[in-house]
């Protein structure tokens, strides 16, 4: 678990994303696939989002750069983002409110939102140098020249750990391993020290001591750089490991909200609490079985109504949960759930 | 991957349905597919009945209408009962063109020469055995001049040698498919499935005759047919050289699917029980790639039938007194002919709707059977 | 990348003789041989026919000898002294007849494919980015249409357009006066004034399935995800199109002139034939007609060897352009 670090303060701020919604209107229906999200970033802080593929967690992520494949657009919200300039001064930019293509889009992508996706194999192109890819970064938004470019990008590739950088630079992605090239994606996305990572799976396509390696890189990266980080994952070990904050989604809603400590030892959503139960643990007794999640994710088009944990829920309230599709109570423990049984909580 | 969930009752049709009738289904919501299909079957079928389609037989001449340009049909006739359905073309007059002193046909408005429905002209026989000298459209007066897509040099009607050269042509294609298949199925399944070192030769036969211009050596090996042969033997020459390059592309779609195949499951657990090697290919893996395989057939058929009608538009394939598509725009192949008979293109407009439609079927059937390949 | 143009040259020769076994085949497959030709034709002519005339060309062409010495002596011949024997029609060496047909064959070829590719590389990117739009629905439709009427048909419903409507002759590569004029810049634009229509006719079909071949391609590559990592880098639009995808795309496109250029070369094989071009497709069919074999073979030999040059070109440009295959050895 990562050291102790001071509350968020709002100075730290870096992004807050309100009632986010993203629909893909596709023949058979509209997937509301991001249906009302609400996070917050901070510099110097990781924060966790996490659920079961299919979840919204990814779109969400991507939505931010507005990345997200056609026919998906975002249809409400607003994603704030807080640049924070040498004296002090911080500029509010909604970037939902930007255009994909435009050139205040295009000059916060890679400059002061690095983003890192998950397979590090495909999301490399296969024909050009290494060095290539990273220098275009450089040039593009630093204004480098090609040597002052070629420099940092050697320097990069060694601050993420690539033996022999300089001769690595020329290389093409095919010959280095899956590992390597998370670094070097790693590195183009830092290259130009951004105010934000977003790390979409990023270790999901690797083996597991390489997925260690590329986590504790993460870490280090954070600490020299502070930049904040948002850190998208399925793996509740690596939210342990990495968090500071944790977003618990499912089905394109925020199920649960609140710091890695007390989401892993005050779980208040029933979704949390039967993904806390379903991961191993070393102390267990061999003869206890795991528990699974019963039923599965529903229907894209058929979203339940009431609560969409309902069918699933071990705790439904009849004749309420499906019903009322529960808005966001806040925790007197700090962070908030979507769940009727704390309806009282926030009341009191 | 979303996809659409079907409703129960449908679910469980799809889940009990055999490989061809799911293939069918996925074919039948192709709307371009199956408008081709019918289009094929028709063409087909005027193949088959081609006696008792055609007014006339492809060989009958009226010296005194050589390139008759095509009669307008009318569908209605009117007489003292009011309009009557009647098909009937005007007669030809000869006029003489002021300028260039040539004859030309113009139509003769005094004449109108009715036409019927299984009228009797010349005696054929149907299938080669069922003699009949019904035809399905013709002049009523056996001696009336109809041509309803004009006549060639000799005062042939074309019409009727395009519904006999669509036998030729579009048998060829088949017939050709089929020697392809023979030597595709055999080259490409040893192929794939010995793998090692008599796939590698395989192989690079196969690269070879794909890198070698086809038309000059279809020209050269079909200049070497003697001209002495007689017509059913030429077809076959010509049909045998052209699979000779055309199993190629079946030979390699063989080879992929066998490759494919060789790792599946259910072809190792075979493998295991000790099923004998002939058996697994025959009972496992053909039957669950002849989709494909019916896809690349139809898909080769064009590609006959176009070298067939180069070939012998060229003179080196078929000759008269065989009639194909390819014979037929032979005589088209000066400028002079084509300018005082612009009609002699309509065989090329059957050659161009049959290469369309059965591009589309071989297209509709190759997604039918793969949905995921592209 | 030399260990490969070795390979790659290597692969060339079992290729290369393949292609001469067959001219050879075609060659010997008339009855009769050259030497039985030539003296059915001297006989007719009147001519006495002297016996050591006729030994003197047994021993050239072996014609005496076993069918492996005679293919060794042909290719000997050519290898060694650029003898492709005699065209009996003609009564001149073949070399001097085919040279000039043969460098109009590939400068057609060329130029078509790069009329073919000028248009098909940005309709094919246009198809794939604005891909079910009106543009794309009638690029595929011309496509289809291109696949399915042969050479020769447009070659000869072009004519008659330009005839009928334009009063044009649209044959041939020259006008009159360049027809047997010596090579000079006034030649050279003459015949490019000319060479269009043959060139769009030709094209016209490939075009159609390069369209279709980019098309697919780059939908395939749109897709991958290195798209997106280039889109978060903050690179435009168009800038992350060209350097990504299209150049992704680029490769199987040109990989695919091993495959055009034996469709090319055949196909202006017969489009010459309407079009009457002074290239090697009409005098090649009048060899055929005529059985001057040593004409015949020696032009399939080497429209054959020009065909497997330029598969090797386009080989080692894909491998210039692609470094999976550089160092794939």
């Amino acid at each position: 678990m990562p050291a102790e670090r001071p509350s968020p303060s709002a100075d730290d701020l870096l992004l807050e994303v309100r009632d986010l919604h993203v629909h893909f209107p596709l023949d058979e229906g509209t997937v509301r696939a991001v249906a009302g999200v609400d996070f917050d970033v901070y510099r110097n802080r990781t924060l966790c989002v996490v659920g079961e593929s299919g979840c919204g967690k990814s779109v969400s992520a991507q939505s931010i750069l507005q990345l997200v494949d056609r026919p998906g657009r975002i249809v409400q919200g607003q994603i704030r983002f807080h640049q924070h300039d040498a004296d002090g001064g911080v500029t509010v930019t909604d970037l939902a409110s930007l255009r994909s293509s435009s050139r205040a889009m295009r000059s916060i992508r890679g400059r002061h939102i690095g983003m890192v996706f998950q397979e590090p194999n495909t999301s490399l192109s296969p024909i050009h140098t290494v060095g290539n890819q990273i220098s275009e970064v450089i040039q593009l938004h630093l204004g480098a020249d090609e040597d002052t470019a070629r420099r940092q990008g050697i320097e990069m590739l060694e601050r993420v750990g690539i033996a022999r950088p300089a001769q690595n630079y020329d290389a093409y992605t095919f010959e280095l391993s899956g590992g390597m090239r998370q670094r070097v994606m790693i590195a183009m996305a830092l290259v130009c020290s951004p105010a934000l990572l977003i790390a979409d799976e990023p270790t999901t396509a690797l083996d597991v001591t390489t997925q260690a390696q590329i986590m504790s890189l993460l870490q280090e990266l954070q600490a020299d750089f502070g930049m904040g980080v948002m850190l998208i994952t399925h793996d509740l070990g690596v939210v342990a490991e990495m968090a500071d904050d944790v977003v618990v989604m499912y089905l394109g809603q925020v199920a649960e909200y609140g710091d890695v400590d007390r989401i892993f030892h005050a779980p208040t959503h029933p979704y949390t609490k039967a993904l806390l139960r379903s991961i191993p643990n070393l102390d267990f007794d061999q003869d206890i079985r795991l528990d699974s999640i019963r039923g599965m994710v529903p229907d894209p088009f058929h979203r339940p109504a009431g609560c969409p944990f309902g069918p699933r829920c071990d705790e439904v309230i009849e004749g309420r949960c499906e019903a009322e599709n529960p808005p966001a109570f806040s925790l007197a423990e700090g962070g908030s759930v979507r769940c009727l049984h704390y309806e009282e909580v926030t009341l009191s | 991957m979303i996809a659409r969930v079907p409703a129960p009752d449908h679910q469980e049709a799809i889940n009990v349905a055999t490989q061809w009738q799911l293939m069918w289904w996925r074919f039948r919501k192709h709307r371009l597919a199956m408008t081709s299909l019918v289009i094929v079957i028709l063409i087909y079928l005027v193949a088959l009945l081609a006696e008792f389609l055609a007014p006339f037989t492809p060989d009958e001449f009226r010296a005194d209408y050589t390139y008759a340009p095509p009669q307008r049909l009318h569908l209605f006739l009117e007489t003292e009962n009011g309009l009557r359905f009647q098909p009937w073309v005007y007669g030809y007059k000869v006029e003489i063109e002021e300028e260039a002193l040539r004859r030309v046909f113009v139509p003769d408005e005094e004449v109108i020469h009715e036409i019927g429905f299984f009228v009797s002209g010349v005696p054929v026989r149907l299938f080669g055995f069922l003699e009949t000298d019904r035809h399905l459209v013709g002049p009523k007066e056996p001696e009336a001049p109809m041509f309803l897509f004009g006549a060639d040099k000799l005062g042939r009607d074309l019409l009727t040698r395009m519904i006999y050269g669509t036998r030729i042509s579009m048998s060829i294609g088949l017939v050709g498919v089929a020697l392809s298949l023979i030597l595709g199925i055999l080259l490409g399944g040893i192929s794939g499935f010995l793998g090692g070192q008599v796939d590698n030769i395989i192989q690079r036969v196969i690269e070879f005759i794909r890198s070698v211009p086809t038309i000059p050596l279809w020209m050269g090996l079909a200049a070497a047919l003697p001209t002495d042969w007689p017509p059913l033997r030429i077809y076959f020459g010509i049909t045998v050289i052209l699979s000779f390059i055309g199993w190629t592309e079946l030979a390699r779609v063989v080879r992929g699917r066998f490759l494919a195949l060789r790792t599946e499951d259910f072809v190792i657990a075979a493998h295991l029980d000790g099923v004998g090697q002939m058996r697994i290919i025959l009972h496992h893996m053909v039957p669950s790639f002849l989709s494909h395989i019916i896809a690349a057939l139809t898909l080769a058929i064009p590609n006959m039938i176009l070298a067939e009608t180069s070939l012998s538009f060229l003179g080196l394939g078929l000759r008269p007194p065989i009639v194909s598509w390819g014979v037929l725009l032979q005589e088209a192949q000066n400028i002079r002919t084509v300018a005082t008979a612009p009609w002699l293109f309509a065989t090329g407009g059957a050659v161009f709707i049959a290469i369309l439609a059965l591009n589309f079927v071989g297209d509709g059937l190759r997604d039918a059977a793969d949905p995921y390949a592209r | 990348m030399l260990r490969y143009i070795l390979r790659r040259l290597l692969l060339m020769i079992p290729t290369l003789f393949g292609i001469s076994i067959i001219a050879f085949i075609i060659i010997q497959l008339p009855p009769g041989d050259y030497l039985t030709t030539v003296i059915a034709q001297l006989s007719a002519a009147g001519d006495l026919v002297e016996e050591d005339v006729i030994a003197g060309l047994k021993a050239r062409y072996g014609l005496d000898r076993p069918m492996h010495v005679q293919y060794l002596k042909w290719m000997g011949n050519i290898m060694l002294r650029g003898d492709f024997g005699t065209s009996f029609e003609w009564d001149v060496p073949v070399g001097d007849l085919i040279w000039s047909r043969l460098g109009l064959t590939v400068a057609l070829s060329l130029a078509t494919l790069l009329f073919t590719w000028a248009v098909a590389f940005p309709v094919g990117i246009y198809a794939a980015v604005r891909q079910y739009s009106w543009g794309d629905y009638f690029f595929t439709g011309i496509g289809f249409v291109g696949l399915a009427i042969p050479n020769f048909l447009l070659a000869l419903v072009l004519m008659y357009v330009a005839f009928k409507y334009f009063n044009q002759s649209v044959g041939g590569l020259f006008s009159p006066d360049f027809v047997e004029a010596p090579w000079t810049w006034a030649r050279v634009q003459d015949m490019l004034g000319h060479l269009w229509v043959p060139m769009v006719i030709l094209g016209t079909a490939g075009t159609a399935g390069l369209i279709r071949i980019m098309r697919a391609n780059l939908l395939d590559e749109l897709r991958k995800p290195y798209v997106k990592t280039a889109r978060a880098k903050g690179l435009s639009e168009l800038r992350l199109l060209l350097k990504y995808p299209v150049r992704v795309a680029l490769n199987p496109f040109v990989s695919t002139i091993g495959l055009t250029l034996p469709i090319l070369i055949s196909g202006s094989a017969i489009v010459s034939v309407v079009l009457s071009l002074p290239t090697s497709g009409p005098l090649l069919l009048r060899a055929l007609i005529a059985q001057d074999m040593y004409l015949a073979g020696s032009f399939i030999l080497l429209l054959g060897v020009i065909t497997v040059l330029g598969t090797l070109l386009s080989d080692l440009l894909l491998a210039w352009l692609d470094p999976r295959i550089r160092f794939d050895d």
